[in-house]
This record gives C-alpha cells, sequence and structure tokens, in this order.
C-alpha cells in the first residue's frame, strides 16, 4: 500500500504496520510518531525554520515503505562505497538491514554495534534510554513519522573509557528496486563517559529515481567523551533526504560532526547540539556541493546551555547551474552559560549567475560574558587569484577547478580521519573537476 | 625582444598609460623607475595581460609576434613572467602543485613530456636553493599566510622554476630588507642570459645596485619622461622625481 505522506491514510499504514512481530518499545513509540505526525503533518514554508525548502513536490509523491529488496544490488558499487572494508559496517540496503553484507566481527571489546531490531534486547537498556530522549516525535513533521515507522537502524554503544580507533560505518544504500520507496532509520549512539569513537554514516544512491530517506540520530555523549560523526550524503539524484541529528553533551565532553552533502534533489540536513555540561565542546563542519536544480539545506543549532563551553563551525557550499543551497547557523546561548567560545563561519562559492544561496547565521545571546563571531561570505571565483594562476600558464579552465577544489579543501581537511578524508578529497575533486589529483 | 610602440591603456574608461615606447633587446636588463602612481605597475600588468586593462592604441610585439592577441596564460607559455608587486595568496592550492602545473603547462605548450611529482621536485629543490627557501614551504598554500619577503621569495622561486624568457619584476624589492635583497637580486642574476631579458620596476635605486641595469626608464603619469643609463638611477637617489616632472610639467 502507498500513499502520499500528507494523507490520513499514513496513520492506518503505520498503526497496521505496528504488528504483534514488533517489539512493544517501539510499537508503543510508533503509536505516538503516528499520533504526533498526524498533529504536525509536513512543515510548510509558513514555518520559519523552513522558509527557504519546500516539501510540497516531497508530499506530492506516494512513497511506500521500502522492503529491502536487494536483488539488483551489484557488488562492486557496495564494495566502492564501503570505505574501508575492514571496518564494523552495518549495511542496510532499500532500506532494510542486510546481515550477509554487514560485519561487525571486527569491534573491539567496549563497543556494541547492532541494528535496530537486535538492540530492542540485546541493548534493551540503551534503547530505552535513548529513543525518544533528544529526538521526541513531537519535535516535528519528520521525526514524527521516523518515529511512526520505526524498526530499521542501529545503535552504537560505547562503554565508559573505552577508546576506539576504528570507525563504524553504518552504509544506507538504494538501488533502483528501492524507486518510489521510503525508509526512516533512527540511529542510537551513546558514547558513555571519557569514551571515544568516530561513526560514519554514509548515504548512497545507486538510482537515479525518485525515493525517501528520513533518518533521525540520538545522540548522547557522556562526561569527558569524544564522538565522532560524520555524515556523508551522495544519494541519487531523483532522492528526497532529510536528516536529523539531535545530539547532547556532558560535562568536558565533544561532538565532532561532519556533514558532507552533495547528492539528492532535495536535501535537508538538520544537526543540533546541546551542550549541556561545563567546559564541552562542539565542531560542526560541513561541505555542501550542488548544480542541476539540486535543493540542499543544512540547519545547525548550537545550544550553549552550560558555561565554559566552545563551538565551532564551519559551512561551505559550492553551487553550479540552478542549484539552490540554503544555510541556517543558529547559536543560542543561555543566561548562565557565560564564558561562553563560539565561532561560525558559512562561506558559499556560486559558480553561475542563475545558483542561488540563502544563508544566514542566527546568533541569540543571552549570557554577557561571552565570545561569540560568525563570518558569512558570498562570491565567484576570485578573480585575482584566477589572472594569477593564468600569468603563471596555468590554462584558465584549469585554474578555476583549482579553484573551485582549493575552496572546499581547508574544510575537508578539518576530518580526521584519513580515509574517510582522502575519499571525500576524490569525491569533491571528481564533483567540479577533471583534474586527477591536487597533490603533490 | 619586446617592441611597446606608443602604447595608450586605460582602466574603467580611464586612460592611464599615454603613450609608451619602449625596446627590449635580448640579453638587456631595464630599470623601470617612476613616483607612485605614475603607471609601473599597470605596464607590468599590461604586459602579463590582465583583463582589466584595455590597450586603446599602439602595439607590443614579443619575439615579433603580437603580444596584446594573446591571453595571460598563453604569454606565461611563451617565456612571459611578472613578478608581482602583490603576489596573490590561494588557499587551498599547495605551492608544489601550483608550480608544477605551471611548469607543466609551459612544457605541453611546447609540445613536450610532462614530468611527474618525483621529477618535478627534484628539479624545484634545486631552485629553492637560489632563494634559500625552506623546502617546507612547497607544502603550504600559495603565498597563504606568507611574510612580505616569503612572497617576494616565492615570487622569485615561480621565475627560477619557470626559467622565462622575458620577465618582469614589479617591485619585486619593496618591502624587503638587505639580505632579502641580496638573495632575491642574486635570484634574478643567477638567471640571466644571453638569450633572455628582464624589466626590473623599481622604486628605489637600491635594487639596481645589485642588479645592474643596461636602461633606466623614469615613468611620470603614464609616460616615460626620461631613460638613461644606470647612472641616471643615481642621480634620480640623490635628486627624487620633482626635478624631472617639473621639466616635464
Ligand atoms: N585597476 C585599476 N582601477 C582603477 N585605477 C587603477 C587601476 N590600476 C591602476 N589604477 C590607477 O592608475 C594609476 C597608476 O597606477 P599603478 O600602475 O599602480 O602605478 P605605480 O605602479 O607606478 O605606483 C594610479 O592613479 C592608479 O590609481
Ligand atoms: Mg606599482
Amino acid at each position: 500500500m502507498s500513499t502520499t505522506l500528507s494523507a490520513p491514510a499514513l496513520l492506518e499504514q503505520a498503526n497496521h504496520a505496528a504488528a504483534a512481530d514488533v517489539p512493544a518499545v517501539l510499537r508503543a513509540a510508533r503509536a505516538e510518531g503516528a499520533e504526533q505526525f498526524a498533529a504536525l503533518g509536513l512543515p510548510t514554508t509558513k514555518n520559519e525554520d523552513w522558509h527557504y525548502t519546500s516539501v510540497s513536490s516531497l508530499a506530492a509523491i506516494p512513497f511506500a515503505p521500502m522492503t529491502g529488496d536487494d536483488s539488483d544490488l551489484s557488488p562492486d558499487a557496495l564494495a566502492e562505497h564501503r570505505l574501508d572494508a575492514s571496518w564494523p559496517t552495518l549495511v542496510f540496503v532499500n532500506g532494510v538491514y542486510q546481515p550477509s553484507l554487514s560485519d561487525t566481527s571486527a569491534l573491539p571489546a567496549g563497543i556494541r554495534v547492532l541494528p535496530l531490531g537486535d538492540a530492542v534486547s540485546a541493548l534493551g537498556d540503551t534503547v530505552s534510554r535513548l529513543l525518544g530522549s533528544t529526538a521526541p516525535a513531537s519535535r516535528d513533521g519528520f521525526t514524527a513519522l521516523n518515529a511512526s515507522f520505526l524498526g530499521e537502524g542501529a545503535v552504537v554503544h560505547v562503554a565508559k573509557e573505552m577508546v576506539i580507533d576504528t570507525p563504524v560505518h553504518l552504509l544506507y544504500v538504494t538501488t533502483d528496486a528501492g524507486a518510489n520507496g521510503m525508509h526512516h532509520p533512527r540511529v542510537l549512539m551513546l558514547a558513555e563517559r571519557h569514551a571515544k569513537a568516530t561513526v560514519v554514516e554514509s548515504w548512497v544512491g545507486l538510482t537515479e529515481q525518485p525515493y525517501f530517506t528520513n533518518a533521525v540520530a540520538e545522540v548522547v555523549v557522556e562526561d569527558g567523551a569524544t564522538l565522532t560523526h560524520l555524515k556523508v550524503q551522495r544519494e541519487g539524484r531523483g532522492a528526497f533526504h532529510v536528516a536529523t541529528i539531535e545530539a547532547t553533551q556532558g560535562r568536558d565532553s565533544h561532538y565532532v560532526s561532519f556533514c558532507f552533502t552533495t547528492g539528492g534533489a532535495l536535501s535537508r540536513s538538520t544537526i543540533s547540539t546541546l551542550l549541556n555540561g561545563a567546559g564541552c565542546g562542539t565542531t560542526l563542519n560541513g561541505l555542501t556541493m550542488l548544480d542541476g536544480a539540486q535543493h540542499g539545506d543544512v540547519q545547525t543549532r548550537i545550544e550553549h546551555a552550560q558555561p565554559q563551553c566552545f563551538s565551532r563551525e564551519i559551512y561551505k557550499s559550492i553551487l553550479d547551474e540552478h542549484s539552490h543551497g540554503v544555510f541556517n547557523g543558529k547559536v543560542y546561548v543561555h543566561p548562565i552559560a557565560q564564558q561562553t567560545d563560539g565561532k561560525q563561519t558559512n562561506n558559499t562559492l556560486l559558480l553561475s549567475k542563475t545558483a542561488q544561496v540563502d544563508a544566514k547565521p542566527q546568533l541569540e545571546i543571552f549570557a554577557d560574558d561571552v565570545k561569540c563571531t560568525h563570518g558569512a561570505t558570498v562570491g565567484q571565483i576570485d578573480q585575482t587569484a584566477l589572472f594569477y594562476m593564468k600569468s603563471r600558464g596555468v590554462d584558465a579552465d584549469t585554474a578555476r577547478q583549482l579553484l573551485t577544489y582549493a575552496f572546499a579543501a581547508d574544510v575537508l581537511e578539518t576530518i580526521e580521519n584519513e580515509t574517510v578524508r582522502d575519499a571525500l578529497e576524490l569525491v569533491t575533486l571528481h564533483r567540479f573537476t577533471s583534474l586527477a589529483t591536487v597533490t603533490g | 625582444m619586446l617592441e611597446i610602440r606608443d602604447l595608450h591603456a586605460a582602466v574603467d574608461g580611464t586612460p592611464i598609460l599615454k603613450g609608451i615606447t619602449l625596446t627590449v633587446n635580448a640579453g638587456e636588463v631595464h630599470a623601470v623607475m617612476g613616483p607612485n602612481g605614475s603607471g609601473k605597475s599597470t605596464l607590468a600588468q599590461v604586459l602579463a595581460g590582465h583583463p582589466a586593462y584595455e590597450i586603446t592604441s599602439g602595439e607590443i610585439l614579443y619575439k615579433g609576434e603580437n603580444l596584446v592577441e594573446m591571453e595571460a596564460e598563453e604569454r606565461a607559455q611563451q617565456g612571459v613572467f611578472l613578478a608581482f608587486q602583490y603576489p596573490v595568496e590561494i588557499p587551498g592550492v599547495s605551492n608544489a602543485y601550483f608550480l608544477r602545473a605551471a611548469y607543466n603547462a609551459k612544457l605541453k605548450a611546447a609540445g613536450k613530456e610532462e614530468v611527474d611529482p618525483m621529477e618535478f621536485l627534484d628539479l624545484v629543490e634545486e631552485k629553492l636553493k637560489l632563494v634559500d627557501m625552506d623546502p617546507a614551504m612547497l607544502h603550504r598554500s600559495v603565498n597563504a599566510g606568507f611574510s612580505g619577503g616569503e612572497k617576494k621569495r616565492n615570487e622569485i622561486l615561480q621565475m627560477a622554476v619557470l626559467d622565462p624568457t622575458l620577465a618582469i619584476l614589479d617591485e619585486t624589492d619593496s618591502g624587503l630588507d638587505i639580505d632579502a635583497l641580496r638573495i632575491v637580486a642574486g635570484g634574478v642574476n643567477a638567471l640571466k642570459r644571453p638569450d633572455n631579458a628582464a624589466i626590473v620596476v623599481t622604486h628605489y635605486q637600491r635594487l639596481l645596485n645589485y642588479i645592474v641595469p643596461d636602461q633606466v626608464h623614469v615613468l611620470a603619469g603614464g609616460r616615460i619622461v626620461k631613460s638613461g643609463g644606470k647612472e641616471l638611477a643615481l642621480e634620480l637617489e640623490a635628486r627624487g622625481y620633482d626635478w624631472l616632472l617639473e621639466a616635464v610639467a
């Protein structure tokens, strides 16, 4: 059965899907999600946070829940997106976890990585603690919708004081078999105190067909822990991608996020963190690269709720052809959050006259002893630099490509994991240039 | 090698160069001096092919060919090199990569094989010594965060790598301390050959103690108001520019 997302029949569908084989904890969450979705619906552009992103085209398509059909998945295509085949990896194909393609045998002691379905029993406490904690169904229509279809996703639990060097990879692949399908993965991540780990979430579309990803991640970073969360969005050109990441942080913790956006017809990533312990900090960086008629929206929200916390944010966009980029960087500083140290930078490079950007920093500061800066630029290729390169014999095309790549390079350099950094550098290089390499 | 005939150039409709005639032969070094705003950098940029400057009349022949018709990159590939008064910072592009891209562009234009990074590194290391530059600079972004002196040295490094036929140095000496000045001048002198030439634009006579010019030209108000031998530079140092400006006014 498929139906458009705005129709009340969806409720029915969600309730129906909440059949007997679904664990009670998920069933309850689904019921609440469906109820909230009925009340909230999908946002409209009248909603201030959705002013520049209309989801009416998404609401018009009757998506059916994806079934996990992996019959047309090419092993080579999958292999290419594994980043490093030795990493513990959960693979989801067309919305459904694939045990045969996944491997977590290399996981060291102290970290558990399970598909959500298995985690309900094996990591029951973590699931009940995190589910709906940072992203309750009442948050907005998309979160409610995700809750109403709860079932797929993953739980990453890092035990206290465990320092895990090898990244965990959650890889979501959609193929032609997933056309007109939707999936609503939920990821729960818990880094207990003084733990350290890296989680990479990759979204890959091997189809040009429309489909709908509606992901929610709930992240808890306890006192002294460091969690690095890298999101790589390379959905197909017909895809709708909505991702909501809600983190909360304890004292002296560090949440490091990188949001790489290059796919999808329409994408929206919301990354939000609550700095809820003194001395903690967050680093939210990202790169968006769009062309054609792509629309890519990134919303970040950093909430300084305790004193002496820091936030560092660099977001860059490269927009070509008729694409439309949106960036909204909110920083909210509570009255008690004295000695907040915040810095936000947002730069957009427009490669065509028809590309469009709506970018705004949004600083709401209610403490008096704070240092918060923000800077935003929107510009074209630097003509001075272009001439300088040409004056050295580099042809205009190559020079333009080099400058485009260079614009992106400094934010990519902030990715600490070399494998991910190298991979994204290559994706970036190939996105707007015909250069084979820019090293050496 | 270079023949400039009654060159007039404007920017945004404002005339800046108002009839420059200058001939530079192979093996020669010409100094172009003059007060601030006289058009020295404009002349240099025009020779390099900056698109903001419009040639309103006159001509420039380089090795007998019409230079004005050539794009900036083509001029460079044919051996024209401008050391910028204000070298441009290019964050995100490494010096090594940039140098190699420039070097290969020139090879390619000459129909030669491009060099790979390893071969190129050998070549560059030798040139680095010429300007006394730390090899670590190769891995930094082009000019980004360089000091004034480092930027000027980097210009000379680029020049050394590209081995130009016609080098134009636009106030490469400005802002350099005496040691840096010696290094820069030493680099220029080391590259001097009977089959190439240089135009050294400078505000001060000081540089000409190290780079000895065959001719000195004084630019004022977009015109060459006086030309002479190297002793003209000394006279300018002693008397300033005012007497010349008064004479032409
Ligand atoms: N791009 C430009 N736009 C506007 N005016 C310019 C530009 N370049 C040069 N000029 C003007 O042309 C004159 C000569 O400048 P310049 O060639 O830089 O002199 P110099 O190098 O001798 O100090 C000055 O009056 C300067 O303001
Ligand atoms: Mg000048």
